[in-house]
């Protein structure tokens, strides 16, 4: 065992927060840190995946986490061959996800080169296609998970079920459809990986070689050259600015600026021009309302077609924008045209043999790169919103059996335990009893419910044990922006001082207020003004960035959402300061450098 | 030869008009032709100076005095060359030559505070500083004083200095010919120089701008240490900066009729001397010339205070930047690879992990 101290702690010296004993029983046994394999794990760097699971696990909720990491490691080791990479192994600790990417032994790297040149190769060269066929195969399994329907068990079985001479019961498509839910969501997981990786290789390819032309070039710049305008994600939040500027053209605009979203909706189909603006609204919503302000790995994420409010809520903002006569919609073309004058004004600085390389490069990036930001929508937003949507719709159904009480409470339970409670109530409604689960559930899932807010009080470390000398796994840099300076940063940012560093994300330099928000729920609080401190944005989160005057987060890179709009916006932005969320409290006085990608606390 | 040859308004002044006015003036007329905000004034022509030459016998005299001098023999170029400033100095312009700088004069205003610069037309030589091109007259006033501050530009072509220099060099004394710009008076609020590159790396994706208060010339000749700003050129931000303490300010006096060195206030002394949008301003006016004359800049600029904001930044002079320049750049060391072996080699050696 180490002797010497670590940068880190180690998993097994890392203590229970009061009130969380037994945490371990809520997850599954392979992502425990296991005393029998202490040594191994040890010597392990583990960092602390705050950026998709700022939060804790609900116990069912690993089901996006398993196979997210599954997906993962599937196109890096076994389809593609990535030389250097395979997938990411991961633990939980405190309820908090750590990962540790896997190494490829160097002396295996060089074998691997051909089977990736062709693998890889084959997707680059039919990128097109295959995107337009991955585009109908995700469509195709929403299409399924939306079919999918959990019906109660009748009193009795069908006359036809007798005549037909069936010989099964109704049981069968509770487990069917349950099965086939689950399924889904793991076909959908690996559908999400499909190109990812490659898209963010050919991305890093261009972006290193930009940075070997020149040396201090802002990592944003390079973004800049890459981004699109057209982006998937930016469509609902567009859909809505259209729809706030028809309301007003329509004059309708009043009918919808006071009650719940259903009243005002109520309302304004009573408003002249109303019958009109509803058909849009309508439309916009499948798919667009399939939004979530999260990011999706969460059942209780909040997606927009099911909370209205949501979506009203952004509208009314952008009616009083049009009616105090701003320009709401996104200036594309101008964006378009200052992508092309930086790209080109880049270029003009390189000499004619490096132009080449750039056109190939960029022209890659520049064709990969929908994909990345794209497939967020189709996937973590439309096809997992549906899904939690499916299981929301069965834990109501076993909650009117008296499983419990709530009608979300079934995430309390892991995805086995679902499926034992189907065959409990399947079985008891079989025998003519009453069902087991009622006196063993409410129970257990209010002590897992006090384990769960006990782990959600405290803060996870950034890391356990000792970062390697020098960060080369390739996906720990590309997706999760960990590099060693990262690693340094962590550290100086538990050492206290009234500034904060984190990724000069998107350029300008502004004093401001601060707001601290920890949930989407929060977003209301949000004044004119105001600079937005948060662990982490969601791309639903856009409508808040025409109020505010810069961003800062504790989690994300370059491409992260906060970053990109930022840009968009004309916004400073600070992200992945680490902790800024927890250091900077709401009404202090602030000072962001979205150029330097600092933050000072000015009082 | 015409009156008209003799001085030349800047907005007349072309590319191709270079021999007649010399790099400074050329570089005035070709960023006034292009629409930059220049001051106003003209350039009296290496025609008048050859004019002067010919009149009652000068250039014979300055022949004589450098015909048998030994490049060598410092004591005897230092009195050749003070002789002919002083017979410069003390010569009668021929009148058609004093009118047309009278003339162009006074068709600037009334007793217009102006700049007096001499302008070479050998600046491309190694050493410029030889032919005394440095020579700069601040706030004169009146045609009195114009005339006779275009005549001491002149004699600055023999400086012991410079007249060693072309003796060493073997260039003809006669040959290197002198322009005089005279220029509307910048009443400058803060002023300096900014450079298309990183002049500490050669790095074409900064602009560095030296800024101080009052004329430029304190922050060229380094008697204060100015507030630096640095300018990603391409997004146009900021992205770094440091104000120093700038104790003096070189300002006109109108009432003495010259510039003054003079003490700055104790609450502007660490002060930006830019404002945010004035640094972008500067930059982006230095990005201009860059595009414009196809190669890396040295600009000297002024916010001119008597003028409003947003037409208060002038253009007051634009040349090649030198250094890195003429360097080979540097490549990198291996030859690129494109397509999947570059895919392949940014996965096995990600940016980051180079250090």
């Amino acid at each position: 065992m180490n002797v010497h101290k670590s940068m880190f702690p180690s998993a097994f010296e890392v203590e229970t927060p009061e009130g969380a004993e037994g945490w371990k029983d809520l997850y599954p046994y392979y992502t425990h840190f296991q005393p029998a394999r202490r040594a191994v794990d040890d010597a392990t760097f583990w960092f602390c995946n705050s950026q998709h699971w700022p939060t804790p696990f609900r116990p069912f909720d690993t089901i996006m986490l398993d196979f997210a990491i599954k997906g993962l490691g599937q196109y890096n080791t076994r389809h593609l061959v990535v030389p250097p990479a395979n997938g990411v192994d991961y633990r939980i600790l405190n309820g908090y996800v750590y990962f540790s990417p896997v190494a490829v032994a160097p002396e295996k790297i060089e074998a691997r080169v051909p089977q990736f040149m062709e693998r890889a190769g084959h997707y680059f060269m039919n990128w097109g296609d295959l995107y337009a066929n991955w585009k109908k195969k995700v469509m195709a399994k929403i299409e399924e998970l939306e079919a999918i329907h959990f019906e109660e068990l009748p009193e009795v079985e069908d006359i036809e079920v007798v005549t037909g001479g069936k010989g099964l019961d109704s049981t069968n498509q509770l487990f069917d459809q349950y099965d086939k839910a689950i399924e889904l969501a793991y076909k959908i997981w690996q559908y999400h990986f499909e190109f990812l990786n490659l898209g963010y290789a050919a991305y890093l390819d261009f972006f290193g070689f930009v940075k070997e032309q020149f040396p201090s070039i802002p990592d944003q710049a390079i973004a800049k050259m890459v981004q699109g305008v057209d982006s998937e994600l930016f469509r609902p939040d567009d859909e809505i600015k259209k729809l706030a500027k028809r309301a007003v053209e329509l004059g309708c605009a009043d009918a919808l600026k006071s009650g719940s979203a259903d009243e005002a909706l109520a309302a304004v189909a009573k408003a002249p021009g109303g019958e009109q603006w509803l058909k849009q609204w309508e439309d916009a919503k499948n798919p667009w309302f399939n939004f979530t302000s999260g990011n999706g790995f969460y059942s209780t994420d909040k997606y927009w077609i099911d909370h209205l409010d949501i979506p009203m809520g952004y509208l009314r903002d952008y009616i009083e924008r049009v009616e105090q006569g701003e320009e709401i919609m996104r200036p594309t073309e101008a964006l378009l045209k200052e992508r092309d004058r930086i790209t080109a004004e880049y270029r003009e600085m390189m000499d004619e043999e490096a132009q080449g390389v750039f056109d190939q490069k960029l022209g890659l990036a520049r064709v990969v790169f929908p994909y990345v930001e794209d497939h967020n929508f189709y996937i973590e937003h439309w096809a997992i919103g549906v899904f939690w949507r499916k299981m929301r719709q069965l834990s109501s159904l076993l909650a009117r059996h008296g499983f419990w009480k709530n009608e979300d409470d079934m995430f309390f339970l892991n995805r086995n335990e679902v499926r034992d409670v189907l065959w409990d109530y399947s079985s008891s409604w079989a025998i003519g009893v009453p069902n087991r689960g009622s006196s063993v559930w409410p129970e257990e899932i209010e002590r897992r419910r006090k384990i769960y807010k006990a782990l959600s009080a405290h803060r996870p470390l950034p890391a356990l044990n000792n970062p390697p000398d020098v960060i080369t796994e390739p996906f720990t840099i590309m997706l999760w922006g960990i590099t060693s300076d990262a690693v340094k940063r962590w550290v100086k940012s538990d050492e206290g001082g009234s500034g904060l560093e984190g990724m000069a994300a998107a350029p300008g330099v502004v004093e401001g207020v601060a707001r601290v928000l920890s949930s989407p729920d929060e977003l209301g609080q949000l004044q004119k003004g105001d600079i937005l401190v948060t662990p982490v944005t969601a791309p639903s989160w856009a409508p808040v960035f025409g109020k505010i005057a810069a961003a800062v987060t504790d989690i994300g890179g370059m491409m992260s959402h906060a970053a990109i709009v930022c840009r968009e916006y004309g916004l400073p932005a600070v992200t992945g300061t680490g902790n800024a969320s927890s250091k900077i409290k709401t009404g202090m006085k602030l000072r962001v450098d979205g150029n330097k990608g600092t933050v000072e606390i000015l009082d | 030869m015409s009156a008209a040859s003799y001085t030349l308004n800047f907005a007349d002044i072309g590319k191709d008009l270079h021999d007649k006015v010399g790099g400074k003036c050329a570089s005035l007329g070709e960023m006034t032709q292009a629409g930059v905000a220049v001051p106003p004034g003209f350039a009296v022509t290496t025609d008048a100076y050859q004019t002067m030459l010919d009149h009652h016998g000068l250039r014979k005299e300055i022949e004589r005095h450098l015909t048998a001098i030994d490049a060598e023999d410092i004591d005897a170029v230092d009195r050749a060359a003070q002789a002919i400033r002083v017979r410069i100095r003390s010569h009668h312009l021929p009148a058609d030559v004093e009118a047309a700088i009278r003339a162009a004069y006074a068709e600037m205003g009334d007793d217009l505070p102006v700049a007096v610069r001499s302008s070479a037309t050998a600046e491309d030589l190694p050493d410029a500083s030889f032919a005394g091109q440095q020579d700069t007259y601040l706030w004169v006033r009146g045609a009195d004083d114009v005339v006779n501050r275009v005549r001491d530009c002149w004699a600055s072509l023999f400086t012991t200095r410079a007249v060693a220099y072309r003796e060493k060099n073997r260039i003809p004394h006669i040959d290197v010919l002198m322009s005089v710009g005279v220029q509307k008076m910048v009443n400058a609020k803060a002023a300096g120089v900014a450079m298309t590159l990183d002049p500490g790396t050669g790095d074409r994706t900064r602009i560095v701008i030296d800024a101080s208060w009052g004329l430029g010339e304190m922050v060229v000749s380094g008697v204060v240490t100015p507030d630096n700003f640095v300018v990603e050129k391409v997004l146009e931000e900021i992205i770094d900066r440091k104000i120093s303490d700038k104790h003096v300010e070189l300002v006109g006096d109108e009432a003495a009729g010259e510039a003054i060195e003079r003490e700055v206030d104790e609450h502007r002394r660490k002060q930006p001397s830019l404002s945010d949008a004035e640094v972008l301003a500067v930059a982006r006016l230095a990005k201009r010339l860059e595009r414009q004359n196809k190669c890396p800049q040295d600009v000297e600029w002024a916010i001119d205070a008597d003028l409003p904001e947003g037409e208060n930044l002038l253009a007051l002079q634009s040349r090649p930047e030198t250094i890195w320049s003429q360097k080979k750049v540097e490549k990198p060391k291996t030859s690129y690879a494109t397509g999947m072996i570059g895919i392949v080699n940014t996965l096995n050696n990600p940016l980051a992990s180079k250090g």
